[in-house]
């Protein structure tokens, strides 16, 4: 018997069911969230953030945190509409994967955009896609992200309930709560052992 | 209990530094833990843990339906799923796609489960390099040894120790400062990531109606082995699957916090199938291994079937006083502490190591800390009942047996139970002040080993009794 037929079989024969049964019935979905103003989203999103969270002009913004370091930039539409990608510093990310891989390889900063925020964790969401590499948020050393403040979501709950297949929309979403960090020895707390250092959040 | 079990606790029961470093290593996880589920932090965590109890439950029993589901949406989003009864079809499986495309270096990202199935080795085999890259198992991947526990896996080494390995291991000069040892694993592994062919990750969940990989992580070591090899391999147990991404708004809430006191932790990746047609980056192939490996044995008692409900945060090795003193590698097999306590034997078979179920106080701290509610102290008990049954079976004499048949005989004769009692007070040396005895003489010296005995009261039941009846 193929292994798949196999392990089928031998679970349907532990828990007594047949072949092409419909499940039993199964505990509803658990989302809650409460109602808030988009100014308590700010608010609270700011609150937990692990990382600077900035506000006003975004061009002006990104152009102070980039001065003199080498930056890569996703080509979306948010951060060519706010005038990031035609910053002298920055160089637009695009070209085969093995071109993108060595840009972000090779760039202090990763500058993307943020398809939401959650305001009870401050995490944000990235949604790899034709206009979002996964890397830029990876790669270097410092991550710049840029967040419409009417796309603050409460939290998980809400989440789930506006994108309750993310498959199905990109194939891969990353919800990132932080710098790179880990404590694997003696539980000293290090930053930036992989990914990112440091976290900034241009607020728009 | 075996010598090599029993040798491997006195190891580290005799060990001063490590004792102090578990010690405390474990108790600031737990603090941490405690902190991250408290009232003020989590108002709903008791109804949280009973849900994600709920979906476990649900899952377990329907799943050959849940897995089916999820096979069906990998495919339909371009990914493939291999179904693997043991170790030996996984390590074949990944071994012969190296082989196959041509891939030298393989970039690992933690899971238990590959270390379960031994991976590591068997793609040596094939001629395959495989780096583990989270910052613990590459440290304990350099000193050749395996995890010490299921969040900290190298939990047990100092700064020290890793500065004398990376100085004979990497060639690099010696450095003791943590933050400078940290960056040169950075640099060395990111070399790796970028010249991997194939990346292997395990997986926190499988979410089958979106037929997702679903990891957490901290690093972003599981990011990069996720997105910039070209092949993605996935290795999970069957256990893994939950039905919907939905769910995930409960079990991310419990696992961060239970695991290390995170609200959310740094990164959690959420990965349905290869790159799509125009995606900026991410793997050309994608793949989800499922492992039965005994899962399909467990599943089929109904009593110890929760087991695979666990979703490997460590809290109860943080909490249980056995595993705090003992450590990691005095237990045998891939998983330790209380879990592993039930696992191991249920995968393993009972007769690789009896004595396991009976490590235990059974103070049910492990239960109470569990974010999915698994009666750990329940399935030690069960398990201990059928090393006992077995021992019947097989007619099995041991000296801690016919003691208790001769104290079964002396229970049932009054007049012999006071015999007795009489004898005990007469020889058991007495502990003075009613305090306890703690060495008994001649071969009943073994009891005492590890516990103290009650000393015999100065005078017995009966005989008060026998006073109070002639008084009165």
């Amino acid at each position: 018997m193929p292994a798949r037929e196999h392990i089928l079989h031998k679970i349907r024969t532990a828990v007594g069911r047949s072949s092409g049964q419909p499940p039993a019935e199964i505990p509803p979905v658990r989302l809650r969230f409460e109602a808030l103003d988009i100014s308590e989203r700010v608010r609270r999103l700011a609150e937990r953030f692990s990382g600077q969270v900035v506000h006003g002009d975004a061009r002006e913004q990104v152009a102070r945190l980039v001065s003199g370091k080498r930056a890569v930039a996703c080509p979306h539409p948010l951060l060519e509409r706010l005038g990031i990608l035609t910053l002298p510093e920055v160089e637009t990310l695009g070209g085969s994967v093995g071109q993108i891989r060595a840009a972000c390889a090779a760039a202090d900063i990763g500058i993307t955009s943020a398809e939401y925020g959650l305001c009870d964790t401050g995490a944000l969401v990235v949604l790899a896609g034709r206009e979002e590499s996964r890397l830029a948020s990876l790669l270097p050393v410092v991550h710049v992200t840029v967040l419409p403040a009417d796309r603050i979501l409460t939290g998980l709950d809400e989440l789930f309930t506006v994108l309750p297949d993310p498959g199905a929309v990109s194939a891969s979403m990353v919800l990132i709560g932080g710098p790179s960090r880990t404590a694997d020895i003696e539980q000293i707390l290090t930053l930036g052992v992989h990914g990112p250092r440091e976290l900034h959040l241009v607020l728009v | 209990m075996s010598v090599a079990f029993h040798e491997r606790i006195q190891y580290a029961l005799l060990d001063e530094r490590l004792q102090k470093a578990l010690y405390s290593a474990t108790g600031r996880l737990r603090d941490k833990r405690l902190s991250g589920v408290g009232a003020d932090q989590l108002p709903d965590y008791q109804e949280l843990r009973t849900q994600a109890h709920r979906i476990k439950q649900h899952t377990l029993e329907n799943l050959d339906h849940y897995l089916e589901l999820l096979a069906q949406r990998v495919e339909e989003r371009g990914g493939r799923v291999v179904w693997c009864r043991d170790a030996g079809e996984v390590q074949s499986f990944i071994g012969d796609l190296a082989r196959d495309r041509g891939v030298r270096l393989a970039v690992k990202s933690k899971s238990m489960t590959s270390e379960e199935v031994n991976l590591n080795e068997a793609l040596e085999r094939y001629g395959v390099e495989a780096v583990e890259t989270d910052l613990g198992e590459f440290i304990i991947q350099l000193a050749g040894e395996r995890p010490y526990h299921i969040v900290a896996p190298a939990m047990h080494k100092t700064r020290q120790q890793v500065a004398d390995l990376f100085e004979a291991k990497l060639g690099v000069g010696r450095e003791e400062e943590i933050p400078r040892q940290t960056m040169i694993a950075r640099a060395v592994l990111r070399k790796k990531f970028l010249e991997a062919g194939m990346g292997i990750s395990g997986a926190n969940f499988l979410i089958a109606d979106s037929g997702a990989v679903v990891i957490v992580e901290n690093e972003g070591n599981a990011r990069l082995t996720t997105s910039s090899p070209r092949i993605h391999v996935a290795v999970a147990g069957i256990e893994k699957v939950i039905p919907r991404a939905a769910d995930l708004a409960v079990f991310l809430q419990l696992l961060g916090r239970s695991a290390t006191g995170q609200t959310l932790t740094s990164y959690t990746s959420f990965l349905s199938g290869p790159r799509r047609p125009g995606e900026m980056d991410g793997p050309e192939e994608f793949y989800v291994v499922l492992l039965d490996n005994g899962r399909t044995r467990i599943l089929a008692d109904r009593d110890k079937r929760q087991t695979l409900y666990c979703i490997r945060c460590g809290a109860c090795l943080n909490i249980c006083p056995v595993y705090r003193r003992i450590g990691g590698y005095s237990y045998p097999g891939t998983y330790s502490g209380p879990i592993g306590a039930i696992l191991t034997p249920q995968v393993l078979g009972l007769g690789h190591e009896p004595e396991l179920p009976f490590a235990s106080s059974l103070c049910g701290a492990c239960a109470e800390v569990c974010p999915v509610k698994i009666d750990i102290p329940k399935i030690l008990l069960e398990l201990r009942s059928e090393v006992k049954k077995t021992e019947a079976r097989e007619r099995r004499w041991n000296a801690e047996k016919l003691g208790y048949l001769l104290w079964a005989w002396v229970m049932r004769h009054p007049r012999l139970f006071e015999l007795a009692g009489m004898a005990a007070q007469a020889l058991l040396p007495s502990g003075g002040d009613g305090r306890w005895i703690r060495s008994l003489p001649g071969p009943l010296r073994a009891w005492t080993a590890a516990r103290d005995f009650p000393p015999p009261p100065a005078e017995s039941f009966r005989r008060m009794w026998r006073a109070r009846q002639r008084s009165g």
